[in-house]
């Protein structure tokens, strides 16, 4: 095993590292000085790419790689890694769905009560000595809001079902409409935005779905809307959001993805409606570790030639 | 509004009021029932009662009627909100982006998993029952401790709050602040809560023991905690300040519009009743 070569593009978890480490010949990207050369170099004996959220073997990478078998990514989303040519060279595609629904969808409902309620804006309040001259404002009355969910996949679901214990009526937009659930269903994302308050994206980041938010999404959700986007990033009209927010056409948005992390445009930063968070959707101590370890099943299954634990492609 | 003080103006003009309408915070004590002979009823706009003497009242023959369950919703929203916060760190990652830091991309701290969390509600009443109930949807395990055991839910009880405590991940303070449950949450609990427990408190600051609770926040005694209540509003311990694993809220658990609204409408309707011989809303009763 300690002869076959791995790839690991980002850092991404100490844990799933040191144990690539332990076991295999791992190689990694981010420390060498020139890239493309480190990759030619080292290219005979790669035979597994791991990446992430931020990072996958797009064309070129997998191009550059001969031996490439496998590419185990450390994400549920595997919009960065180039699936269609894996399928053409037969490599395989691991990601690492389920374990994280649960904290992806947490913190869409976290996101959806510190925008709502002001958690952020009224804790810098009180930090700041302000309340001591006078009452923080009201905020807005989270339960019983409809919240609208564009792609009711595993994670649409669970966010669903959190909502609904705070009385929240749930409507949803997918590609096709869902047989087997009593949410409200509508054919278009505008007409969603028009008829809910919380407006979420929840849904794979593809060809079709880059800038499903737009700007007559946004002005369909409005002045009093408020968009969660635990997506990625392109999924939301990046320039557009921000003019939204802050002329007040869009009334707030709690966002883990932007377009090109780790920048944010610092328009939001100074924004009481607007909470921002660096990608953490799935960061927990608990699920990185269950997510490493899938990731290290998955790598080991491949090279035991024995089922993989959850393939893609 | 009048330049008068209060025991001359009351002395003065209020021999026959029957009813008296708090702000919410102004003592309703004995010095006060005593001014008002004709007095049968008070009506507060909080679900909090802790500012009414209320055996004072009882013994005066005094009904006390509040605001029912109306804010239950917007409260455990908070305390939910509060929780999730704590575990995910939403309040400091949300800090640590608008001041710039995520460029340098060293990666976030990790946050905790809410699902398998075991949440010990102290006061399983409207607004504790409100909070088990979202909690449960989380994936979280619900005890509780109450003045009585709830036999219409099938929850753990502990007896004990130091027992609770101790069988707990997070505690979530809904209870009112009385003579039983002042200082409840004492340095026992809070260490029976330990070093990962998290408390949230949206029911009265002198509920905790707020010196001995800023001590375990500092040495890590205890692993966080979100708070909408403190002892002295609005001063807050600044030991708080620095610590990036508490959340700080200005006493707005129920202040939204709607919950205002409500409020302010069942305190008319209780005085409509009230006026009309007919049963109040909302009493109060002692039990």
């Amino acid at each position: 095993m300690e002869s076959i070569g791995v790839l690991m593009l980002i850092p991404m978890n100490t844990y799933l590292e040191q144990e690539l480490q332990k076991r295999y010949n791992l190689f990694k990207l981010w420390t060498a000085p020139q890239k493309p050369q480190f990759i030619k170099e080292h290219a005979n004996s790669i035979r597994a790419v791991v990446g992430n959220a931020g990072a996958g073997a797009d064309a070129e990478l997998i191009e550059a790689l001969p031996r490439l078998e496998i590419v185990s990514s450390f994400s549920v989303g595997v919009d960065k890694i180039d699936l269609a040519k894996c399928r053409e060279k037969g490599i395989r595609v691991t990601n690492t769905p389920d374990v994280l629904t649960e904290d992806v969808a947490d913190l869409a409902i976290g996101l959806m009560l510190a925008v709502l309620r002001r958690l952020c804006e009224s804790d810098r309040y009180v930090r700041s000595g302000k309340w001591k001259k006078g009452d923080y404002k009201l905020t807005t009355k989270f339960s019983g809001k409809t919240v609208g969910i564009i792609g009711l996949g595993r994670i649409g679901m669970a966010v669903a079902k959190r909502a609904e214990a705070f009385n929240c009526p749930i409507c949803y937009y997918s590609r096709t409409e869902k047989s087997d659930t009593k949410y409200k269903y509508y054919p278009s994302v505008v007409e969603l935005a028009s008829n809910c308050q919380i407006l979420v994206v929840a849904c794979p980041l593809t060809e079709e779905t880059q800038h499903i938010v737009n700007r007559e999404v946004m002005n369909a959700l409005g002045p009093k809307g408020v968009l969660i986007n635990i997506g990625r990033g392109p999924h939301v009209d990046e320039p557009e959001l921000v003019s939204a927010l802050v002329e007040g056409r869009l009334g707030g948005a709690g966002l883990d993805v932007y377009e090109h992390e780790p920048e944010v445009p610092e328009e939001l930063f100074g924004l009481e409606n607007v909470v921002l968070l660096p990608h953490v959707g799935s960061g927990t101590v608990e699920t990185r570790k269950v997510m490493a370890d899938l990731v290290l099943g998955n790598l080991e299954a491949h090279f035991l030639n024995k089922p993989l634990l959850t393939p893609l492609v | 509004e009048s330049p008068v003080p209060l025991d001359q103006f009351l002395s003065t003009n209020a021999r026959n009021v029957q009813a008296l309408l708090s702000c919410g915070r102004f003592p309703i004590n004995v010095d006060l029932l005593r001014l008002l002979p004709s007095l049968r009823l008070v009506v507060t706009p909080s679900a909090g009662l802790n500012h009414i003497d209320l055996s004072e009242c009882h013994s005066r023959g005094v009904a006390v009627a509040n605001a029912g369950s109306v804010a239950c919703c917007d409260v455990a929203d908070l305390a939910v909100g509060l929780f999730i916060d704590v575990l995910r760190k939403i309040s400091a990652a949300d800090r640590y982006v608008k001041q710039g830091l995520w460029a340098s991309k060293t990666s976030y701290p990790l946050g905790s998993k809410l699902k398998g969390k075991r949440i010990g509600i102290v006061g399983l009443g409207s607004i504790g029952q409100e909070v088990a109930k979202r909690l449960e949807a989380f994936g979280c395990s619900i005890s509780y401790n109450s003045r009585n055991q709830k036999k219409s839910f099938s929850y753990p009880f502990y007896s004990n709050v130091v027992e609770l405590s101790a069988n707990s991940d997070a505690l979530v303070i809904c209870c009112g602040l009385s003579d039983q449950t002042h200082r409840l949450i004492n340095k026992e609990v809070l260490l029976a809560l330990g070093k990962e427990g998290v408390l949230i408190n949206v029911g009265r600051g002198a509920i905790i023991d707020e010196k001995e609770m800023v001590q375990c926040l500092v040495q890590g005694d205890i692993g966080g905690a979100g708070l909408d209540v403190f002892e002295n509003e609005p001063n807050v311990p600044k030991e708080l300040f620095a610590l990036d694993n508490v959340v700080l809220s200005p006493h707005r658990a129920a202040f939204t519009p709607e919950t205002l609204t409500s409020m302010r409408e069942i305190a008319v309707g209780n005085l409509e009743a009230f006026f009309s011989n007919k049963p109040l809303l909302s009493q109060v009763i002692d039990d």
